[in-house]
């Protein structure tokens, strides 16, 4: 007990010594508070991860299809899923209805880059997108809900219905990163490293 | 402790806190349970106010609210009077609503190019060296226009600023050894949009943090509870809340917000991987709704850069003819909103103010129309940083200045 407020004067003491050198980083004059103790090469927190738990949650895909699982679809069993669970919210055939205004975007458009609005036609520079973005998050009511069959199929039937496959298509994991999106051409990264020119 | 301790042996406080409440408002009323601040009387002087309490409160004189639509939550900048955003302030943005996550059973994978992949805890995050930064987080798409009765919150309201502390991505990296042959990695959440987005391995190096505690606390759930990452200066979707999984690649993933979302059209192409926040300032004061009255006015408000630190901010008094250097409230930090401030007197005349901020890079916060020039107009609302300007009618009254810039 004697010694607490010792303690307490001791902390206040090294709490002003902190705001004093806080601003350190202004005046490089003024000396740094560092660490004094070398960090170790690991600190030993946490615990290896399993390979089945990697798996679990690992469920991404790249536009070079690694992640893309085993399956196939097409799209005419893609479009008899699409009228049961994504009608609902992006319309029916997915494309703009004029005077309609659906809760979900369009993704049925066509494939000139002028064309209003946004959709996998026109906006969508990578096939495996689509897969990867409908198995993690749709149908809103109900993310991850999909077989990797029925995903593999609605895409095959948006690209299809966007006119950059033909219905006939089988996409599985070989076919589907093969696809070349008519926007990928139009697809710039930003260079921009700041300065003084407005871009 | 020490508090604590002397108010468990001086129960004469602890008794007078009990007794003065039960004076100034009927303990039993639900009324009591939300309000623990006195009705209002004529004299403050004269009356007991009530005792201590477990939560801290607004005065019922002060309403900042957010202003929610059904995607996103904006900040009511005009509200506030410096740098920090309140956490229960703090804009929202989600895409799948927010998910409500036991801190007990939070885990964060990170694997791909690993020498080791591995899983953390949430005390396994607390336990690593932590850092506090204070800077701030904007929603990509941060730019509205059309009306002469819009906010400051109605425009840009989609920028929050909060004292993050957490653990260097850096850090972990170490601790699992990333391979050299990598150059990306993506970030996950855990929400129901399953939220990725890929952030280049140098950012990770660099200044990006995994955070669980913002202004002091834990995390807010709006705002990625129990962990989230932390890229300051970049576009807030980047920033992946309620964080699960980190995966180390040597290519990015174009996931759907990085290609298709997040993403605009620069004359007859489509930009990706804008991933700094422009600078950018606002003057919140004054500002629609409200009024002023001719003689002195502190003009005030907020500036920011995702590539440092705000060097300059000027002030426009005659509609951006001649512009002058605003005064910068220290310390300006790096990444993170600054205060400025700009005495006036103005002389009853109608005009128009505006602000501009320089960044240390040797930027210039443009125009609308240099924007629409160098851009195109079809650009859309992502990466939008204009200058703002604010009518000041001979009445008083402020008005945004809405400009038409879609061909």
């Amino acid at each position: 007990m004697k010694a607490k407020p010792l303690l307490f004067f001791a902390c206040l003491a090294l709490v002003g010594l902190l705001a004093f050198t806080g601003g350190a980083s202004q005046s490089p004059k003024k000396p740094q508070i560092q660490d004094t103790v070398k960090w170790p090469a690991k600190f030993g927190f946490g615990r290896t991860a399993t390979a089945q738990e990697i798996t679990a949650w690992d469920i991404d895909v790249r536009p070079d299809g690694k992640g893309l699982p085993l399956g196939q679809g097409n799209a005419a069993a893609g479009k008899a899923i699409y009228a049961l669970k994504c009608a609902a919210c992006h319309g029916a055939g997915g494309a703009e209805q004029p005077g309609v205004k659906l809760p979900a975007p369009v993704l049925v458009g066509d494939t000139l880059a002028k064309s209003k609005p946004k959709s996998i036609g026109n906006y969508w520079p990578y096939a495996t997108t689509i897969f990867d973005y409908i198995r993690r998050t749709m149908p809103y009511n109900l993310p991850g809900s999909l077989t990797d069959n029925e995903v593999y199929s609605l895409t095959a039937y948006l690209l299809s219905a966007n006119k950059i496959i033909k219905q006939e298509t089988v996409l599985n994991a070989q076919s589907l990163p093969k696809i070349v999106m008519p926007a990928k051409r139009l697809f710039i990264i930003d260079d921009r490293k700041g300065g003084p020119e407005i871009k | 402790m020490r508090e604590e301790k002397q108010n468990k042996k001086i129960s004469r406080r602890t008794l007078l806190g009990g007794v003065v409440a039960a004076a100034v408002v009927p303990v039993s009323t639900s009324f009591a349970k939300y309000i623990q601040i006195g009705l209002p009387v004529d004299d403050p002087t004269k009356k007991i106010g009530p005792g201590p309490g477990k939560l801290g409160k607004r005065s019922p004189f002060e309403q900042p609210f957010k202003k929610p639509s059904d995607i996103s939550s904006r900040t009511p900048l005009q509200d506030l009077y410096s740098t920090i955003t309140p956490s229960d302030l703090h804009f929202e943005r989600h895409h799948a609503g927010i998910p409500n996550i036991d801190p007990q059973k939070y885990e964060m994978l990170i694997h791909g190019m690993v020498n080791r992949p591995m899983k953390f805890t949430l005390a396994d995050l607390k336990r690593f060296p932590s850092v506090t930064r204070t800077c701030f987080l904007e929603c990509a798409g941060n730019f509205r226009t059309g009306s002469e009765n819009m906010t400051p919150q109605d425009i840009l309201g989609l920028t929050s600023q909060s004292e993050w502390t957490g653990v260097m991505l850096s850090t972990i990296f170490r601790e699992v050894g990333v391979e050299p042959k990598a150059t990306w990695f993506l970030a996950e959440g855990s929400d129901a949009a399953v939220m990725t987005r890929s952030v280049p391995l140098s950012k990770g190096w660099d200044d990006a943090m995994i955070v669980y505690a913002q202004n002091g606390e834990a995390i807010r759930p709006e705002q990625g509870y129990p962990a989230r990452l932390l890229l300051p200066g970049w576009e807030g979707n980047m920033n992946i809340k309620w964080l699960r999984r980190i995966e180390i690649s040597d290519e990015p993933y174009m996931t759907r917000e990085e290609t298709s979302k997040y993403t605009y059209p620069v004359k007859d192409k489509i930009r990706m991987f804008s991933f700094e926040m422009d600078a950018r300032s606002i003057i919140t004061f004054p500002s629609f709704p409200q009024k002023v009255e001719r003689g002195w006015i502190e003009i005030r408000g907020l500036a920011w850069t995702g590539r440092g630190r705000v060097v300059k901010v000027e002030v426009s008094t005659d509609a951006g003819r001649t512009w002058n250097d605003a005064q910068l409230q220290e310390p300006v930090l790096s990444k993170a909103h600054t205060y400025f401030r700009y005495l006036w007197q103005w002389n009853g005349l109608a005009t128009e103010i505006l602000s501009r901020a320089v960044d240390e890079t040797g930027y210039t916060q443009p125009s609308l129309k240099q924007l629409a020039d160098a851009r195109g107009t079809a650009s859309g609302g992502y990466h939008m940083n204009p200058v703002t300007a604010w009518q000041i009618r001979t009445d008083g009254s402020v008005l945004f200045k809405p400009e038409n810039w879609k061909s």
